[in-house]
Order: structure tokens, then C-alpha cells, then sequence
């Protein structure tokens, strides 16, 4: 086979073939395409239980489950969506993809530990499925507060231990990713010579490498207490539940940045490549990233201001959140300045990250709300706050993953999907996401709370415009994917660069060969210099 | 392909992740301060009850541990191999020696109705019961730490044993080192904390 055969064609480790092929690679292109496989089976099981809950929450009393079903379900559906989705998500497919060829590398420092980090987080999926039939479902929302966590008799200790186990997958891909920065960029690319979409997985892997270990012993101390009642969190035996409260959010806040950097990441490769022009402030886009990795750290007790701080914490927590806001919206005027002037073409890849800016701004200037002391004590665990954070998550980093999943698609499979029907999932599920999340934000200044199964009836119509806005919504995710699916039932060659794309990830073929590059790559001084690529005419789908 | 020979890459991984390894531990001194701040008294009245001599042969023997791994990585450089088993093999025993004291300790504490969610804890003081909380935690946590550096150790054994592990190849083994040293250095300040300075 030549040395530019497809990875999907020449099998690594080499004497296996077919699954065997692949439940044993150590080709990180086929490891992270392993991921994209299982995350979107949990997308889609967190997506489903989501649209339970808000069937239920449609119209007052229980219609369709009981409380108990209820704490269930958003318990379940915030694991997955927070643990099993949004953290792994866009490292684990695109970065794994990525990020070596990215800096002209054959392959992640560590493949075999790599692999390794498949199996655990696979493994993390299946204990968490487990938790579910052994003793309860787990009833405690994805936050396991103590003491409640402690006592209740479901099956919290086996789902706080998948939790466990998804983070060493993180943590371990972390290590992989930084060391392969480090250790692997190619000998003719500078710091200041890497893409941004790889720059903001190495910044998320350095958050990922300090914080997730203390979760990883905050979580270990609940399961001690629920086997032993070491009475370290429980206030009966003179444990301290804040304490919890401290360390859960230690972690829990930067795993915020965890899940928005690299989908910022995205945003920056995407906006170049579609305007044509070289993206605006370059070196304040990297310093924001870092900024927002090191400040992000700092402002964990803002979800605390109404558990009984000093005034003193509250005041310094909220100005530090406050701070956070800054570099995010640096990049946000990075993205819109990188437009001005451009020559812009419009792709689904440009169209889900122009919703992606508006989504993630409204998320970010919410956040705002939240972060400043006073209004947060009256918004504190209501509807507004679940309104925030589907903003920044899902209209955040969910958009920004599929803008990078059409974007790299071609890539990926070496062919181009249908573009009408991308643009018809992206509107369906952007009009959907607004009917669905912007009533909540009323709602939740009404005063309805969060994680209750019924309401009073005066909440009822902003509740029943929601569930129809979410069905609208999911309607979206299913054409998308029905879309990018049917692209293997037409093949219709990507080509190498179907966008105009300047990263060398374009340089090479689509699909890309096992050893990435059958020709030592050549390395731009600067990584969005369009003026070379100026003859070249953008792709154009049917 | 250059992977596998970068040695420098190798030891920058494994360093993250013993970072990583002392986090986890980090969390737990972070309750500890929380705690000791909270019920210094109950603390200092506790502490006086754990049995100093066999904490101070324990961290004797942990040390020793650490060093003769230390020396086992030397000999590995010069390609001894004979001797880098013996050496590996007096490491892993001495770990053993270190689990049996603390079992033995751990018993004459259970012996006592001292262990986590005893009643004898629960109706006694709130600090004494913090105290007793985090010391079965964090030496337990310590012990799990030990056990898994004993399963490493032994597998580098294994493998110098069939040739795997040799002067020329012995990432694994410097790694493992550099874990068994980390373990001794959790055990160091475990002990002060534990033992001497209440
Ligand atoms: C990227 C996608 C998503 C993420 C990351 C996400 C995350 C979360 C999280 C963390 C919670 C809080 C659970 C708790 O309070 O313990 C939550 C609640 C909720 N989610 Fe999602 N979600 C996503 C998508 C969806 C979708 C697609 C739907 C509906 C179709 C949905 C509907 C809900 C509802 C109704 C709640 C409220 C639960 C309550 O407080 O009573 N979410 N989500
Ligand atoms: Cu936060």
C-alpha cells in the first residue's frame, strides 16, 4: 500500500483486521473517531432524557413521572450531558484528531495510553449505566451535594464512582495532549507558529491536568462516607457540607473552561478559514486563552455567595468573575473583527459559528448576572440559571461542536455532506434553542426554582412555549445528523482542502494516511496566511 | 518513529502526572487544615493516642524502600541486572513490611472501637472523630498508593527478569522509581502530621 492510503484502509496495529483493527489501535485518528462513535451515543441518550423532562415540565402536576422519576432523570441527563458530552467532547474527537497533525506530528506521545483513556471512558459509561438498576436510580442532580448524597439510598456511590473513572480519562488525555505539544510539534513550528484550535486544547489540558484532581478526591471521600460514614462532610458528626461545596466547585467552575475553551478553539480556525483573512489579534487570542485557563481558576465560589461566605468572599469572588468576562469577550471581538473586511463566504461551518457568537454572548452576559452578588442571592437555583448555563454550554460549546463537526467532516471521511440540509438543522435547531432557553430566563426571575417536576399554574404558558421550542430543537440535532449521515450514501469526494484552509491538517489528504503526512510538511511562518492561498476557490457543496 | 526513544518526553508525562498524584492528595490536606483550624484541641488530644514507634519504623522503612529503588535504577544504567532484581525484590518486601505495621496499627486501633463510623467515634467529640476520619482516609488512601506502587514494582521486576527491562530501555522502570518516590515523599508528610507535631 502506498504511504498515502487512507487510515481507514490501511489498519493499525497492522495484523488485525476489521473491529480488532480498531478496539486496538493506537492511530489517534482512528481513536478519536472511537470517541466521536460513543459520545454521540451519549449525546443522544442525554438529549432524550432532556426532552422527557421538559414533556413533563409542559404543563403543571405530573403528567408523565413522578418526582422521584424526575430527580432521576435531570440527574441522569446532567451526568451525561456534563461528564460524558461536554467535557470529553471536543478534546477527545477533534483534539485527538487533530491536534498532531495539526503540529506536524505522526501520532500523540503516549498512543497506547491513549487508547487506554478510550477504554476508561468507555468504562466510566458503562459503571454509570450500572448505577442506574443497581440499588436506584442516583437522585442527587450532578452536583451530589452533601449531605443529601451521603444519605440517600440510591445508587450514588457507583455513579460518583463513574465520575471518578471519566475523570482519570480526562486527566490522562490531558498529560497525552500537553506532553505531545510539548515533546512533538514539528522542529520548525514556534510557539507563536501553532493553530489556535490546538493552542486552546493545550490550555484546556493544562486546565484539566490541575483541577480534576480534586474532584477525583472529593468524589473518593463521598464514596468513603457512604461506605464507611467517615463523617468528614456530614454535619451530624461535625463535618463541614461547605467544605464539599469548596472542593466540588474548586474542580467544577474551571471544568467550565474545560468545556468552552476548545470550543472556542473551534470558533478560531472557522472564522479565518470563511472571511478569507488572517484572524484578527492572533497573540491575544492565545494570551486570552491562557487568561481565561488561570483566572477561570479563581472564581469557583461564585455558585457558593448564597451558603454562607464572608461578605469579604462574596465581594472578592464576584470581582474575580467579573474578570473572567474580560478575556472572553477579547476573543468575541477577535472573532467579529476577524469578519470585518473579510472576503466572506458563507459555509455551515461559518453559519453554526455566527450562531455560536450570538448564543455564547447572551450565555456569557447572563453569567454576568449571576456572578455579580446582589441579583444572584434572588436567581440563586431558579430557571434563570438553568436558562445561563444551557446559553453557555449548549449554545456555546454545543454549536461550536458542530460548526467544527461540519467543518472537519470533509476531513474526517473524505466527503462533503448536503448544504441545505445542514443550514435547515442549523436554523431549526438555533430558532428552537431560543424558544426553548430564552423563556427561562423569565421564568426563573419570576422566581420558579430548578429541579422540581411541577410548578404553579401561573408558570404554565412560558413552560408549555419551551417543550414546544425544545421539540423544534431536537428536531434540528436530528437533521443534522441525518444529514451528515447520509453523506456516506453519496460519495462526493471532499478533496484535500474543500474550505481554503491554511492549517496542515488541509495540507494532507482527506481522509488523511496513518502516518499523516507522506510528505514532511511544510510549516507557514504564521498559520493564517491567506495571501498564498488566494488563487484557491472555496468548496461548494450540492 | 521518534516515540519511543524520546526519553526527556517520557519523564516530562510522567511528572504531570504525578502532579496529578499530589493534588489528589492535596485536597485531602486542604480538609486537614480546615479541620485542625476548626478542632485544634480535639486534634492535639487525639494525635497523642497514635502509636509513634510504629509510625517512626514505618517512615524508616519507607525510606529504606525509597532508596534501595534508587539504587536498583543505578544498577540498571550499568546493566546489572542480577542485582537490580535483588534490589527491586528487598523494595518490594520492605513495602509489604510497611503494610503489615499499619495493618497492625489499623487493628489496635479497630481493637479500641476506633475506626470510621464506630459509635464509640460518633458520641465522642467532633474533632476527634475529623482527626480519626482523615487519618484512616489519608494513610488508607497512602496504603492504596503503596499497593499499586508494590504491583508496579513487581512488574518491573518481571520484566528485567525476561530481559524486557534492560540498561538501554528503562523508561518503565526510572518511572516506577520516580512513583515509589513519590509514595515515600505522601508518607512524609503524612507522618509529621499524623504523629509529631500535635
Ligand atoms: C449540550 C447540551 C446540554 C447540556 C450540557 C445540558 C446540561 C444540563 C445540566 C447540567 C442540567 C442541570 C441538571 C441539574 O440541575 O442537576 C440540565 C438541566 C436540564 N436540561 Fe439540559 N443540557 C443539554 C441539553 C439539553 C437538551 C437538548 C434538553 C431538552 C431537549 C435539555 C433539557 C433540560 C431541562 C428541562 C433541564 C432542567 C432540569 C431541572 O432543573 O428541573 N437539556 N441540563
Ligand atoms: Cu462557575
Amino acid at each position: 500500500m502506498s504511504a498515502e492510503t487512507s487510515f481507514f484502509n490501511t489498519p493499525s496495529p497492522a495484523r488485525y483486521k476489521g473491529l480488532g483493527a480498531w478496539l486496538l489501535t493506537t492511530d489517534h485518528k482512528r481513536i478519536g473517531l472511537m470517541y466521536l462513535v460513543v459520545i454521540l451515543f451519549w449525546f443522544a441518550i442525554g438529549v432524550t432524557a432532556g426532552l422527557f423532562m421538559r414533556t413533563q415540565l409542559m404543563s403543571p402536576g405530573s403528567t408523565l413521572m413522578e418526582a422521584q422519576t424526575y430527580n432521576a432523570f435531570f440527574t441522569v441527563h446532567g451526568v451525561i450531558m456534563i461528564f460524558l458530552f461536554i467535557i470529553p467532547g471536543i478534546p477527545a474527537i477533534f483534539g485527538n484528531f487533530l491536534l498532531p497533525i495539526q503540529i506536524g506530528a505522526e501520532d500523540v506521545f503516549f498512543p497506547r495510553l491513549n487508547l487506554l483513556s478510550w477504554y476508561l471512558y468507555v468504562a466510566g459509561g458503562i459503571i454509570a449505566i450500572i448505577s442506574l438498576f443497581v440499588s436506584g436510580a442516583p437522585d442527587t442532580g450532578w452536583t451530589f451535594y452533601v449531605p443529601f448524597s451521603i444519605t440517600t439510598k440510591t445508587g450514588v456511590s457507583i455513579t460518583v464512582f463513574a465520575v471518578f473513572v471519566l475523570g482519570m480519562s480526562s486527566m490522562l488525555t490531558g498529560i497525552n495532549f500537553i506532553t505531545t505539544v510539548h515533546r512533538l510539534r514539528h522542529r520548525d513550528m514556534g510557539w507563536m507558529q501553532i493553530p489556535l484550535f490546538t493552542w486552546s486544547v493545550y490550555g484546556t489540558a493544562w486546565v484539566q491536568l490541575l483541577a480534576t484532581p480534586v474532584i477525583a478526591v472529593t468524589l473518593l471521600v463521598v464514596i468513603f462516607e457512604r461506605l464507611f460514614g467517615v463523617g468528614l462532610f456530614d454535619p451530624a458528626k461535625g463535618g463541614d457540607p461547605i467544605l464539599f461545596q469548596h472542593l466540588f466547585w474548586m474542580y467544577s467552575h474551571p471544568a467550565v473552561y474545560i468545556m468552552i475553551l476548545p470550543g472556542m478553539g473551534i470558533i478560531s480556525e472557522v472564522f479565518p478559514v470563511f472571511s478569507r483573512k488572517s484572524v484578527f489579534g492572533y497573540k491575544s487570542i492565545v494570551a486570552a486563552t491562557m487568561a481565561i485557563a488561570v483566572v477561570g481558576s479563581f472564581v469557583w465560589a461564585h455558585h457558593m455567595f448564597v451558603s454562607g461566605m464572608s461578605d469579604t468572599a462574596v465581594l472578592v469572588f464576584s470581582f474575580l468573575t467579573f474578570a473572567v468576562a474580560v478575556p472572553s469577550a477579547v476573543k468575541v471581538f477577535n472573532w467579529v473583527s476577524t469578519m470585518y473586511r473579510g472576503s466572506i463566504h458563507v459555509g455551515p461551518p461559518f453559519l453554526f459559528a455566527m450562531v455560536f457568537i450570538f448564543l455564547f454572548t447572551v450565555g456569557g452576559l447572563t453569567g454576568l448576572v449571576q456572578g455579580a452578588a446582589g441579583p444572584n442571592v434572588h436567581i440563586h437555583d431558579t430557571h434563570w440559571v438553568v436558562g445561563h448555563f444551557h446559553f453557555v454550554m449548549f449554545g456555546g460549546t454545543g454549536f461550536a461542536f458542530f460548526a467544527g463537526l461540519h467543518f472537519w467532516w470533509p476531513k474526517f471521511f473524505g466527503r462533503m455532506y448536503n448544504f441545505r440540509r445542514a443550514y435547515a438543522g442549523a436554523v431549526l435547531m438555533a430558532a428552537g434553542f431560543i424558544m426553548h432557553y430564552l423563556p427561562m430566563f423569565i421564568l426563573g426571575l419570576k422566581g420558579m426554582p430548578r429541579r422540581y417536576y411541577t410548578y404553579l399554574p401561573e408558570f404554565g404558558p412560558l413552560n408549555f412555549i419551551a417543550g414546544i421550542g425544545a421539540y423544534i430543537m431536537v428536531a434540528g440535532i436530528v437533521l443534522t445528523f441525518v444529514n451528515l449521515l447520509l453523506s456516506f450514501r453519496k460519495a462526493e469526494p471532499a478533496g484535500p482542502d474543500p474550505w481554503g484552509g491554511t492549517t496542515l491538517e488541509w495540507t494532507v489528504p482527506s481522509p488523511p494516511p496513518v502516518q499523516n503526512f507522506a510528505v514532511e510538511p511544510v510549516v507557514l511562518p504564521f498559520p493564517y496566511d491567506f495571501t498564498a492561498k488566494e488563487k484557491m476557490k472555496p468548496g461548494s457543496g450540492t | 518513529m521518534s516515540v519511543h526513544t524520546d526519553h526527556k518526553g517520557v519523564q516530562f508525562g510522567m511528572w504531570l502526572f504525578l502532579y496529578t498524584e499530589i493534588m489528589l492528595f492535596g485536597g485531602l490536606f486542604v480538609i486537614y487544615a480546615t479541620y485542625y483550624y476548626q478542632y485544634t484541641n480535639d486534634f492535639i488530644a487525639a494525635g497523642k493516642e497514635l502509636e509513634l514507634v510504629m509510625g517512626t519504623v514505618n517512615t524508616a522503612v519507607l525510606l529504606t524502600s525509597s532508596l534501595t529503588a534508587a539504587i536498583a535504577i543505578e544498577a540498571m544504567r550499568k546493566d546489572a541486572r542480577k542485582l537490580v532484581i535483588g534490589l527491586l525484590g528487598v523494595t518490594i518486601l520492605l513495602a509489604l513490611t510497611f503494610l503489615c505495621i499499619k495493618y497492625v496499627e489499623w487493628g489496635h486501633k479497630f481493637a479500641h472501637e476506633i475506626f470510621p463510623g464506630s459509635e464509640k467515634l460518633a458520641s465522642g467529640p467532633h474533632g476527634v472523630t475529623m482527626f480519626y476520619g482523615l487519618y484512616f482516609t489519608m494513610t488508607g488512601l497512602h496504603a492504596l498508593h503503596v499497593i499499586i506502587g508494590i504491583l508496579v514494582l513487581g512488574v518491573c521486576l518481571a520484566f528485567t527478569a525476561r530481559g524486557k527491562i534492560h540498561g538501554g530501555r528503562m523508561d518503565i522502570l526510572e518511572n516506577s522509581g520516580l512513583y515509589w518516590h513519590l509514595v515515600d515523599i505522601i508518607w512524609i508528610f503524612l507522618f509529621p502530621l499524623f504523629y509529631l507535631i500535635l
